[in-house]
């Protein structure tokens, strides 16, 4: 299994999701163990991968599915898995994650979708299939079918919750396959120049040809791929698909696809950017780098000022998460180093928060039966590690040390520096500051005995004007508990341990020679 | 000066994990065991500054303690170092923890308060936070935990939970973490990133003056966002937050508003000017003086304001506000003097003020009184109370044999090594004002004849109130005789 790890990382849930179906069918029952085993038999294979790659020399490891691909120049047709370092890492972070969401899951799908355990599972092993594959592939075409499994587990995913879901879904689909559709044309295009589908393969073509860069094509297969890419991973104003998707889905649903999905697709981004177009064709001979940014600034600005008017937790967050991706997507287009360092961080360890605040707010709705503001008062004694552990990613959001989201934005930060890019810098800063004022406006409105509007609701002294009985110490389940706190802890240690990864990411970007790279490295 | 020794040591992080160790004893013993809770508070409390004033003497011989927690980048780790002027805010503020505990065990039990074990914990964390930024070696260390300050104190200035709590509580983070977030984490940024082509440590020992490498516009752009980025200290326009933090119960007010919150505040300007720029680099700095410029002006309006107040605890904060703009003033002069007398007024300040609020609060005990105008007669009826706000008010004036003198004097030494006749003008009429705001307080209390007889069964506030504040009182005392240690620590006199 060892040396085929890369490959185990997909396997287990794809036939746990077989199993999960034919089993289900039996007894429900065993839908959610099968589940747990298969993630964690997956997640085993993504730490050995990791390992794999630190050890191996090229910090790469490779696998063809069936040994097929087409031997020729350039690198040809195959289904080639391909993990470098950031791959390797993504891919850890994906299945981590799935595991996390897959043990959560197992009440909240109870409640929300009862009898229908047996559907939900294998469309759910299968959507982290898509994701892990994604970060995987080593061919465009590929890439383009995981997107889709994916995406087609995802909207069975959603619409699984209810009436107001399927509404949402339908949005979701339009929009989603418009996406998808615009990269497979790019791919199309790709095709046609390069006579490739390996992304070394497209690669080795542009770098080596003198005239393709100047190609009307390959411009227009550029600006169909990203603009694919951008409605996938919801960028202002190509956001309109996910506050709903995200609100109505079942909690275990919204777990799982806001921290990933949105990430999972600016991975795709740095991977096109970086591995097939190349530095040079992207940074140098498109326009983009000096349009992006702006566009980037005017998504940071409008999604953080749309989360300031939500008064709903999920809502709010589903907002947060288009800012982020301006955040991610600004990193790399500000292009030099330290940006594209802050990106790829970034992508983790928003993955880890935004999973912390969504655990956290299934949580709350699981014991108070509403996320909205007005219900939150007194969580602070009810839940008490609920809350703090809701508030850690809230604090990692915000980017206070020592969460990680501090030293992703520290990053950020200096990437936007170092390009002399203040409109970005100022954008960021200003994102900031509104999430100080939403995340403190939600400890005020737990912790406080004040109205809205500003009446005192209780009687002075801390009296929050509500009953004992709703005041209690009353923690939810242990399976929902516990992924939770291990998603807060996770918060906590990538902060503390930044140095590991960014090590990581660094060995990764050092052939890509990015302006802004310190000399001594 | 001669450079230090540098020894590794684990008692800064002692330090600062000792209040951490004690927070899960206050915790673990909550609401239902007031005795065991408390007895956490003291024993943290007490070790901690055991541990605090065990490393003065090796101090005073010239050593410096380092301890590196935590590499956070590749080059900059988090490292504590102890130095002069960090252990002698160090020893003010964990000395201080002592007597406010005491303080506070009478003020909330003789009030019965809510939540008395979240205030004993976040009041230790605080604690923790300050010994953090006491004992940092660089600039980001320093940073890491301004912030843990920041967001720990808010659960104490929010602790009344009604309208109030939410407006002071707004104002307090608001400022507080506007500025840090978008003032000072761009000026790090920008340090850590530009200087030795972004190898820098920002160390306060290594790197001083490093930032004269930067083009003079950049260095006034980089100290205005530093001076003004560290809102803690309370310079104007960024004052606002400390008059609206005033809404938290009294111990609060006196040790996190009148000693720990705002001396970190301005302790972090004294590295920011001393450490980071260096007084050479500010002297060759063009526009340096507008700094001067903003800190006198503090200090006066500070002072106008107060004496229009008539809420106590509001005209104390105004006062507060005013001193600090005295340290803020003598780390601007740029001047040895100035320096040590800025460390100097930390202490000084730190023992005179808290006993000011301790009265204010001890009084609010006893009488539930809260304006300065209903104080007439007390004196009689709280003899040790109004007494020590005399004594404190004096220090805070600047009057010998009293703590206050001292640091006052080395301030006006630094502006006269800087031919800044004018600061020491400013000095002398903002003492003047003191006199005009303070002094009021006690002889109102002393010499005015109560009106109605509704307060005839008024009498002292419980011992554990009275105590610390008589205690803190004699503090003032000697610190200004047995001043020469302090001027070691600080730096004035070898």
């Amino acid at each position: 299994m060892m040396e085929n790890s890369i490959a185990w990382i997909l396997l287990f849930p794809l036939f746990g999701a077989v199993l999960c179906s034919l089993l289900g069918m039996a007894n429900r029952k065993f839908c959610w163990p099968i589940g747990v085993v298969s993630m964690i038999g997956s997640f085993v294979a993504g730490v050995m991968t990791l390992i794999q790659a630190i050890d191996s020399p090229a910090h790469e490891v490779s696998y063809v599915f069936g040994g097929w691909i087409i031997d020729s120049y350039p690198r040809g047709v195959g289904i080639e898995f391909r993990a470098d370092l950031m791959a390797a890492l993504i891919t850890l972070v994906v299945v981590g994650i799935g595991l996390c969401v897959t043990v959560y899951a197992k009440l909240p799908v109870e409640r929300e979708t009862p009898g229908k355990e047996h559907f939900f599972y294998p469309l759910f092993l299968l959507q982290i299939t898509g994701l892990a594959g994604i970060c995987m592939t080593g061919d465009a075409f590929n890439l383009y079918v995981l997107i889709e499994v994916a995406a087609l587990t995802g909207y069975g995913l959603i619409a699984i919750g209810g009436k107001r879901a399927a509404a949402a879904t339908f949005n979701y689909v339009i929009l989603g396959t418009i996406g998808a559709s615009l990269y497979l044309l790019g791919v199309g295009y790709l095709y046609i120049k390069t006579g490739s589908l390996n992304m070394v393969g497209i690669n080795e073509v542009i770098v080596s040809s003198e005239t393709l860069k100047d190609s009307a094509t390959m411009q227009v297969a550029f600006v169909l791929i990203c603009l694919g890419i951008l409605i996938k991973m919801a960028f202002f104003p190509l956001h309109a698909w996910l506050p709903n998707a995200y609100c109505h889905a079942p909690t275990a649903t919204s777990c799982l696809l806001a921290p990933l999905v949105t990430k999972v697709m600016i991975y795709v981004m740095i991977r096109m950017v970086l591995t097939v177009f190349g530095v040079d064709f992207s940074f140098v001979d498109t326009p983009w780098p000096s349009v992006l940014p702006w566009l980037v600034v005017i998504a940071i600005v409008s999604a953080a000022v749309m989360a300031l008017g939500q008064r709903e937790i999920k809502r709010m967050l589903a907002y947060l998460i288009v800012a982020e991706v301006g955040y991610m997507v600004g990193g790399v287009w500000v292009y030099n180093y330290y940006g594209m360092i802050g990106s790829i961080f970034h992508i983790i360890s928003d993955a880890c928060m935004t999973l912390c605040l969504f655990l956290g707010a299934g949580l709350i709705l699981e014991k108070c039966k509403t996320t909205h503001f007005d219900g939150l008062r007194g969580l602070f004694s009810k839940m008490p590690l609920t809350m703090t552990a809701f508030f850690v990613g809230g604090f990692s959001i915000i980017g206070l040390p020592p969460t990680c989201g501090f030293f992703s934005k520290w990053y950020l930060i200096t990437g936007a520096m170092v390009s002399q890019r203040w409109e970005y810098l100022v954008a960021l800063l200003f994102s900031t500051m509104v999430m100080v004022v939403l995340f403190f406006r939600l400890i005020e409105r737990i912790h406080l005995a004040v109205s809205e509007s500003g009446e005192n609701l209780g009687k002075g002294h801390g009296d929050l004007g509500l009953t004992n009985e709703q005041t209690r110490f009353s923690e939810g389940p242990l399976t929902m508990l516990v992924p939770l706190l291990t998603a807060a802890a996770v918060v906590l240690v990538i902060g503390i341990y930044n140095q590991e990864v960014v090590d990581l990411i660094e060995i990764f970007l050092d052939p890509f020679d990015l302006p802004g790279e310190p000399e001594s490295k | 000066m001669t450079a230090p020794v540098i020894i590794e040591d684990i008692r800064p992080f002692l330090a600062f994990l000792i209040p951490l160790v004690g927070v899960i004893g206050i915790v673990w013993a909550g609401e239902g065991r007031k005795n065991l809770r408390e007895t956490f508070t003291f024993i943290a409390a007490i070790a901690q500054a055991s541990v605090v004033l065990s490393m003065v003497p090796e101090v005073l011989g010239g050593v410096n303690f380092e301890y590196n927690i935590w590499q956070v980048f590749t080059n900059v780790p988090l490292l504590l170092r102890v130095d002069g002027p960090g252990l002698l805010f160090a020893c003010v503020a964990s000395i201080l923890w002592i007597a406010t505990t005491l303080y506070a065990v009478g003020y909330m039990r003789g009030l019965h308060e809510h939540a008395q074990t979240r205030f004993y914990a976040f009041f230790a964390i605080s604690l923790s936070a300050t010994m953090g930024v006491a004992f940092s070696g660089n600039l980001l260390t320093i940073y890491f935990f301004y912030e843990m300050l920041s967001v720990s104190t808010f659960p104490l200035v929010t602790h009344m939970q009604d309208k109030d709590a939410r407006t002071g509580g707004r104002t307090y983070l608001g400022y507080l973490l506007f500025t840090s977030l978008c003032l000072l984490l761009p000026a790090l940024s920008w340090c850590y990133v530009w200087l030795d082509g972004g190898q820098t440590t920002m160390d306060f020992l290594g790197d001083v003056g490093k930032v004269g490498d930067f083009s003079q516009t950049t260095q006034i752009i980089l100290l205005f966002l530093f001076t003004f980025g560290f809102a803690k200290a309370g310079l104007m326009p960024l004052h606002s937050w400390l008059p609206g933090a005033m809404v938290a119960p009294t111990p609060v007010s006196a040790l996190l508003h009148a000693v720990a919150v705002v001396k970190v505040g301005v302790f972090c300007l004294y590295r920011v000017y001393a450490d980071v720029f260096g007084t050479e680099v500010l002297q060759s700095l063009n526009g340096e003086d507008w700094m001067i410029g903003i800190a006198c002006a503090t200090i006066l309006i500070s002072s106008l304001i107060a004496l229009s107040q008539d809420n106590l605890k509001r005209r104390l904060a105004f006062s507060t506000i005013g001193q600090l703009g005295y340290v803020a003033l003598g780390v601007t002069l740029a001047t040895e003097n100035g320096m040590g007398g800025s460390v100097l007024h930390i202490a000084m300040h730190a023992c005179g003020k808290i006993t000011l609020f301790f009265c204010a609060g001890a009084i609010f005990v006893a009488t539930g009184k809260k304006y300065v105008s209903q104080l007439r007669g007390l004196g009689r009826k709280m003899p040790i109370t109004m007494g020590a706000f005399m004594i404190g008010s004096l220090s805070v004036i600047g009057l010998p044999p009293l703590g206050g003198f001292v640091s006052k004097w080395y301030l006006a030494l630094g502006a006269l090594d800087r031919d800044a006749l004018w600061v020491v003008v400013v000095l002398l009429i903002s003492s003047l004002l003191n006199v005009f705001y303070l002094l009021p307080v006690a002889v109102t209390a002393f010499f005015r004849t109560e009106e109605s007889e509704e307060d005839s069964g008024v009498k002292e506030a419980p011992w554990t109130c009275v105590v610390p504040l008589a205690l803190t009182a004699l503090g003032c005392f000697l610190l200004f005789f047995f001043s020469v240690p302090l001027l070691r620590l600080a730096g004035i006199s070898e």
